[in-house]
Parts: C-alpha cells; sequence; structure tokens
C-alpha cells in the first residue's frame, strides 16, 4: 500500500431491513444516519458534507438535509444507480483533500418492497428510452440475462457456475442474522428454480426489499477522534460507458476494468493482497463478470473461478460475506451495504463470518444495466 | 399485440426513424465525417463529434448479438409470455433492442436475421426480426 492516509470510513450502519412497510424513504435514512454517526461517536454537528442517492424526490439531498436538519456545506446527489455510494466515497475522499470539509454523511433508502414499485409499467418512453421500452425487455433482469447469453455462447460459461456463485453466498447469508434469506441451498435448487429471463432462474436473482444504510467519511483529523478505529480509503476509480443495455460496447467486459485498475493503481495494491471481496450481485452474472473485468481471472475464466465454492465460508476467495444482494437485502440501489459489510469486516466485527485478519477489501458497485461501475479499496492499519 | 404498450415520444431526433418504420423502411444515420454508422438517431455523431450526420436507409441484414426468452414480464407485456428479445447487430455496425419472431427453437447468438416490421398501430410500427431461414414470404424485407 502506498496510498497516504486522506480520508477514512469512521461509521457504518444499517436501517431496518427487510420487509419494512411502516417506514418511509426519510424515516430509514433518518435511522440509518442516527446509527452510523453514533458508531463513529460523532453528532449531526460533526457533519458539514450529505450526499444522498434515490429517485424519492425531485431533489433528494434539499428533501433529506431539510429533514434531518443538516445545512452541509458541500452536497453530492450523483446517482448512476447501485454504484452511486462507492462513487460518493471518492468523492468525498477528493472534496476532503481539497480541504473543503471534514467529515461526509452518505446515506440510502428505500422502500421498494412495500411499494411494490419493481417492473410498473410506464406509458411512455422518451428520449433514448423510445428505441427499447416497446420491446417488453423486463428491467433490469432482462439486460443481464443478455449479458449472461453472450458469455455462456462466447466462453462456454454455464448455468451451473452461475448456481455456484448463489449458493456460496447464500452460505454466508446463513452467518448474518440480519440476512432475509437463510436456509441451505444447493446448486439444483438453484437450476431448477423458476426461468424469468434465460439464462436467468429466480435464485440467480437479487431480492426485492425495503431498507436503508448510512456511511460517515472524515479526514484523517476527523477520524482521529472517532470512536472505532478507521478504515482507511485507499483507492477509488469509477466510470459509466453507457445507459441502456443495447449500447453496451461489450456484453462481457464492464467498466470495472477501468474502475479497478485506477482503484488498485491509486492504492497501490495487488489483487492477491485483497483479502475480501464485496462485489455488487444483483445477479449471478454481474458478480462473474466484474470478477473478470477487474483482473481476479481472464475473460471467459469466472465460470471456472467461482467453482467449487471457492468464494463461500472457508473458501480461498472470500466475496459478499453478508449474504449479499441474493440472500441479506437488495432495497434497489444495493452499493451502500458492500460498504458497510467490508467496513465491518476490516473491523474485525463480523462474528461468525469474520474473515481472519482481513486487512484490506476491495468493493465494487455496479449500476444500471451494468452502466456504471465505481470501485473502493479499503484497508485498515 | 395489445396498443396498452409504452409508446415512444417521438422527437425531431427519431422521427425520420419512426416514419420510415410506418413505411416499412428501416433507416439509421451515418456520419459524413468519419464515415461511422450511428443507432440511435442524435443530433451529433458520438464517435467524432461532427454534427455532420445524414440518414440512410439500412440494408435490413443483421445478426443476432445476444437475445433472451423472457418467462416473466409484466403490465401489458404480461400476457406475452414466452417472447424474445434481443440485441441484433446490423450489417452496417450498428446494434439495436427488437423482438426475434419465428420459432424459438432455431434462434442462436450469430444467426442472420432480417428486419420485419410490425405494426402496432396506425401511429407506431416496431422494427422485429426473424431468421433469415424462416423468412419465406418475404413480410418486410427491404433488401429489393
Amino acid at each position: 500500500m502506498k496510498s497516504e492516509r486522506v480520508a477514512a470510513i469512521v461509521g457504518v450502519a444499517e436501517s431496518d431491513l427487510g420487509i419494512v412497510p411502516d417506514k418511509t424513504v426519510l424515516q430509514l435514512q433518518a435511522q440509518a444516519a442516527k446509527a452510523a454517526l453514533d458508531d463513529a461517536g460523532f453528532g449531526k454537528e460533526d457533519v458539514d458534507a450529505l450526499f444522498t442517492a434515490g429517485n424519492w424526490a425531485w431533489a433528494t439531498n434539499l428533501m433529506l438535509g431539510e429533514y434531518l436538519g443538516i445545512k452541509p456545506k458541500f452536497t453530492d446527489g450523483t446517482n448512476i444507480g447501485g454504484s452511486s455510494f462507492e462513487t460518493h466515497v471518492g468523492h468525498a475522499v477528493a472534496g476532503i483533500k481539497a480541504g473543503l470539509f471534514d467529515v461526509a454523511l452518505i446515506t440510502y433508502g428505500s422502500t421498494q418492497r412495500s411499494d411494490r414499485s419493481r417492473g410498473r409499467s410506464v406509458p411512455y418512453a422518451p428520449l433514448t428510452e423510445q428505441y427499447e421500452r416497446s420491446f417488453g425487455l423486463p428491467m433490469t433482469v432482462g439486460a443481464y440475462a443478455l449479458a449472461a447469453m453472450r458469455h455462456m455462447h462466447q466462453y462456454g460459461t454455464t448455468s451451473e457456475q452461475l448456481a455456484e456463485i448463489a449458493v456460496a453466498t447464500r452460505k454466508w447469508a446463513m452467518l448474518n442474522e440480519k440476512a432475509m434469506m437463510r436456509e441451505p441451498i444447493e446448486i439444483a435448487d438453484v437450476l431448477q428454480s423458476r426461468m424469468i429471463a434465460e439464462p436467468l432462474h429466480l435464485l440467480d436473482c437479487c431480492l426485492v426489499t425495503d431498507g436503508g444504510g448510512a456511511v460517515v467519511v472524515a479526514s484523517a483529523k476527523a477520524a482521529a477522534r472517532a470512536k472505532k478505529r478507521p478504515v482507511w480509503i485507499l483507492g477509488h476509480g469509477e466510470t459509466h460507458t453507457h445507459n441502456s443495455i443495447s449500447n453496451m460496447p461489450d456484453l462481457t467486459m464492464t467498466g470495472a476494468r477501468e474502475s479497478g485498475r485506477r482503484a488498485m493503481e491509486m492504492a497501490g495494491v495487488t489483487h492477491q493482497e485483497i483479502d475480501v471481496a464485496e462485489i455488487y450481485d444483483s445477479f449471478t452474472i454481474t458478480v462473474l463478470l466484474t470478477l473478470e473485468a477487474l483482473g481476479f481471472c481472464q475473460p471467459g475464466e469466472g465460470g471456472a473461478f467461482v467453482s467449487g465454492q471457492r468464494t463461500a465460508p472457508g473458501g480461498d476467495f472470500p466475496m459478499n460475506t453478508n449474504g449479499g444482494g441474493l440472500s441479506y437485502t437488495h432495497p434497489g440501489m444495493y452499493g451502500i451495504f458492500l460498504l458497510i459489510e467490508a467496513a465491518r469486516q476490516l473491523r474485525g466485527e463480523c462474528g461468525a463470518r469474520q474473515v481472519p485478519d482481513a486487512k484490506l477489501a476491495l468493493v465494487n458497485g455496479t449500476g444500471g444495466v451494468l452502466s456504471s461501475t465505481s470501485t473502493v479499496i479499503l484497508g485498515r492499519d | 399485440m395489445t396498443s396498452q404498450l409504452p409508446k415512444p415520444v417521438i422527437d425531431s431526433d427519431s422521427r425520420p426513424f419512426w416514419e420510415g418504420l410506418k413505411r416499412r423502411e428501416l433507416w439509421i444515420q451515418k456520419c459524413d465525417a468519419c464515415q461511422q454508422a450511428i443507432f440511435y438517431p442524435r443530433l451529433l455523431c458520438p464517435h467524432c463529434f461532427s454534427e455532420q450526420v445524414s440518414w440512410v436507409r439500412a440494408t435490413g441484414r443483421g445478426e443476432i448479438y445476444s437475445y433472451t426468452v423472457v418467462h416473466r414480464a409484466f403490465g401489458p407485456f404480461a400476457e406475452q409470455t414466452p417472447y424474445v428479445v434481443a440485441i441484433v447487430e446490423l450489417e452496417e455496425g450498428v446494434r439495436m433492442m427488437t423482438r426475434i419472431v419465428g420459432d424459438r427453437a432455431d434462434i442462436a447468438i450469430g444467426k442472420p436475421v432480417m428486419v420485419t416490421f410490425e405494426q402496432i398501430d396506425d401511429e407506431l410500427t416496431l422494427p422485429y426480426f426473424a431468421l433469415c431461414s424462416s423468412l419465406s414470404t418475404g413480410n418486410g424485407g427491404n433488401e429489393s
């Protein structure tokens, strides 16, 4: 590691998760924000930068800032889908490095499960949506299915290999009492689950839940007075390559090739040094493509890489240790939960699912339809 | 086909594309500066940023770049399952989302396809594609 210690994650928390019909998106974010600041040993008065992403308001930062009683001197509502929060972390480090603020609060909340908003049909397709929406590709699963089908065609990847990811992730969820799905599954269960969009089965797909989370990022100076030891932000990279799936340059290669390379170069770390990986798992194929794009294996070798339950507890590539979007929680934009779990792993707070002596974590968010990626490298002293 | 499907909001970028489809013709753009094909249509070339873009009629021939068979869908599409949504790469080099019509057992990535025109109503015709091998009636092919 060569990266200088500019900023650290000092507080993390989830809100209530799962099915939470009695809470609003503002309540979920307030709940998570309060808990994350408590985790840091900070108060609301310490916060001078506010980050959030969502489509629950015309200007999310305005409504959230008002609700929480925060008048930030730096605000960022970057919304590039599920990877927004990894990007917020990168932007927070940049702002801290520029001396613009000391403590950033990043939040997310969603009630999509209770709203039953997923898959809701809108009768008009404006702007660039007009070239796609009328064909009935179910979003977002259909787009990921197109990528999976292409990967299978190009490299011979199998449904069994994709199922390895779902099974391994479920094993981690069984060790996490906050996870929604904790019954063991086998590869055959994934293959026999209902087909949604070929080749993706129901158990290749993430959950649909309510929930929220918050992350507190502090300058090195502010981190020194936090309650817990800092989780240093050593590197960050981000990119987006397309918006709609038919405009993805190569259905088998995501922008993580760029965001990952930049993040790892900034941190000065190698693949072999990463102790734990938290990889956005909206679908099993998302993980497989990301592992290849990040360079943990060569393009086309992702299926072999995840085989033999390599990413499961006890495997030699601990990944998605909270049970992931596949089995723990997935309220629409999952990226903030990757950061929460990585920070807890590096603090050694994960109990039964703790990766022994984890010092270095890689977090990779994916947003849209493989559209945006954002990579963060975290480490402890 | 139900008329309740999401309707394109036609604008000054897209009007020639949609008007062409109503005449059972597939039109795309080409950059006069860098000569690359462009889809979807736009004000300037996304390759070289030239504003000198022209409309050209596509041959309608292409091949399947990827596809999925949809088994679970929502809203107006729920009753149509199973159906095939694909990305087709036209021989001009651009890709577009579409439906593949014909026998599902014959559909595969890399297979040649030809545009066919699905009239939804008086205002909207969508470009679907059919496997070339199953194009016996020549319904909408525009190579002539």
